[in-house]
């Protein structure tokens, strides 16, 4: 489980996260949503500690992020961050490899190159394993780094924004794999996301914050109706049923 | 390429120990009866000389290679910031105010110096908004110039500008046995840094990356500014400033093998051998008998190369 007490973070006067509590369920799929500048990313790196709060606590299954050893919550939860410049020059393999680091600490064994294998095939990067990531297109590039991070084999998984450059089907297929992740392999998954019809396509749970703050918490259906949208992205968006899915669209 | 680059290493080591104006019949050197005037001038000058030019080619191309490992940038050595200018400030220091220090003595004084100094500039790129990978250079050797400056200064004042061009512009023309020694703790350094080779390329792969992987980033940079500081200020000291080598030499590395260093450093430090031994070889060749300063050869020659990697990462970036 994670749960976040209260946990606000300033930059200047204006507080990006105010004040936001959220017990996360373990195992579970829980999409992050809401307008830009929401702080979804920074709760998200405060989450894993790549960030201080200002106040208030995170604890992952039962580890305070803030006090309990770097190491040791490398083996619990592993984030990656959206935009994320690559400047040392690796292959696939080896950066899928290092995902396998805070087990191993840079001696692999054949179960880490197992993993590796396995984690590159699941992510349909056969055949790229030796290029270098400047090679690779920017989709390419996005499995790679979801490579390494499911590599890391943590129970708990922050992704902030995975979806970012790839197409559709790569789109359809990570999401997919979360939620593999989590029925198969009993993992608990955060994802920030952006496009409201994917999150409630996959979610258990939908967490939706704006100005720092949570406006929504609960389940997908609840989450699909105009007037919840429309409170949160201060536009109209009309929620249509299409067999047994809503889909929200925009008005144009 | 490995055999090749071992096989270079061995070739130009030998030509190094033959090449110079004394005479070795190396033949009767090798059936065991040499002339005593042979076997002193290759052990007293030939083999040290060989051995620090490897030594520093190999030290100084680790150092640069962890230092654009820990910048994040692929313009970084300790010669573009202000690491090598701050080093020979520490020797002009020492050398006003405790002349008699044993050399390790001076060393170590030099590599605090270099530390401060590649701190300070780490303080500076951070401010650096945008981290465009170009100002970090320039603010480096604007650092480096300020410093220089002082060291300048000093010099004037106390009468040492001749011990400070011996510091900036690398000669292995001096090079003696009992003068060359304090270049293998450079050596050892280096090799230790082997070791937590990984911890280095985590550091390449950002602050965020090296957190996720349970690393402390700070610590890593501390560890690795330190190495650097020390390798550097061991080669300043005993041979000389020599620029381009490490940017020259880590560029091609990262750009044929990649970053990872476990597995590319070993090989890095033998091109730096290889590509020091050869412009060395060059310098005294050129103009034989006389020599060209090893830093002036590497000057010319790096920074002609280091404009055609410039251009050919260009045009496959672009």
């Amino acid at each position: 489980m994670i749960e976040v007490r209260n946990v606000t973070k300033a930059y200047g006067n204006t507080a990006v996260v105010a004040d936001v509590s959220l017990d996360l369920p373990h195992p579970g799929l829980t999409v992050i949503v809401g307008p830009n500048g929401a702080g979804k990313s920074t709760l998200l790196s405060i989450m894993a500690r790549l960030s201080p709060a200002d106040s208030g606590s995170v604890r992952i299954g039962g580890m305070d992020v803030a006090t309990a050893r770097s190491d040791a919550l490398a083996r619990r939860v592993a984030i990656l961050k959206q935009d994320n410049v690559m400047s040392a020059r690796l292959t696939v393999r080896d950066l899928v490899g290092f995902g396998r680091f805070p087990h191993n600490r840079g001696r692999p064994t054949p179960v880490d190159r197992d993993r590796v294998a396995a984690s590159i095939a699941f992510l349909n990067l056969g055949g790229l394993e030796h290029r270098f990531l400047d090679e690779l297109s920017g989709g390419q590039r996005q499995r790679a780094f979801m490579a390494m991070v499911l590599c890391q084999d943590t129970d708990y998984l922050l992704l902030d924004e995975p979806l970012n450059s790839l197409d559709m089907r790569h789109a359809v297929e990570t999401m997919r794999l979360l939620r593999r992740a989590v029925d198969e392999l009993g993992k608990s998954v955060t994802v920030v996301l952006h496009d409201i019809n994917f999150a409630a396509g996959y979610a258990d749970r939908i967490v939706a914050m704006k100005a720092g703050r949570v406006v929504f918490d609960g389940a997908p259906g609840d989450f699909m109706s105009a007037a919840v949208l429309s409170g949160i992205y201060d536009m109209e968006i009309a929620v249509h049923r299409i067999g047994d899915r809503r889909i929200g669209m925009f008005e144009r | 390429m490995p055999a090749g680059i071992v096989l270079a290493l061995i070739a130009l080591s030998g030509a190094s120990i033959l090449v110079g104006v004394g005479q070795i019949d190396i033949a009767a050197v090798l059936a065991g009866r040499a002339d005593p005037d042979s076997l002193r001038l290759l052990l007293v000058s030939r083999i040290p000389r060989t051995f620090a030019i490897i030594l520093s080619g190999m030290a100084i191309a680790v150092a640069a290679v962890i230092m654009q490992m820990l910048f994040r940038n692929r313009f970084i050595e300790p010669t573009t910031s202000g690491t090598v200018e701050a080093a020979s400030l520490g020797l002009v220091v020492v050398a006003i105010l405790a002349p008699g220090l044993p050399i390790l003595a001076k060393m170590i004084t030099a590599a605090s110096v270099a530390l401060v100094a590649t701190f300070l500039f780490l303080r500076l790129v951070e401010r650096i908004p945008a981290r465009s990978s170009l100002l970090v250079p320039l603010a480096g050797l604007m650092l480096g110039g300020v410093i220089q400056a002082v060291t300048v200064f000093l010099a004037l004042r106390f009468d040492l500008l001749q011990s400070v061009a011996t510091w900036t512009n690398g000669d292995f023309s001096g090079v003696l046995r009992g003068r060359y020694e304090l270049l293998w703790v450079g050596f050892a350094l280096a090799a230790a840094a082997y070791f937590i080779a990984d911890r280095f390329t985590v550091a390449g792969m950002g602050e965020s990356f090296a957190t996720n992987l349970g690393l402390d980033h700070r610590r890593i940079v501390a560890t690795g500014l330190v190495i650097v500081s020390l390798v550097t200020s061991a080669s300043v000291v005993t041979v000389g400033t020599v620029p381009f080598l490490g940017l020259i030499v880590a560029n091609l590395g990262s750009l044929l093998m990649g970053d990872n260093l476990r597995r590319t450093l070993p090989w890095i430090a033998v091109c730096g051998a290889v590509f020091l031994l050869a412009c060395d070889l060059a310098g005294r060749l050129i103009r034989y008998p006389y020599e060209i300063p090893v830093g002036t050869v590497v000057g010319v020659l790096g920074s002609a190369i280091f404009l055609m990697l410039l251009l050919r990462r260009e045009a496959r970036l672009g």
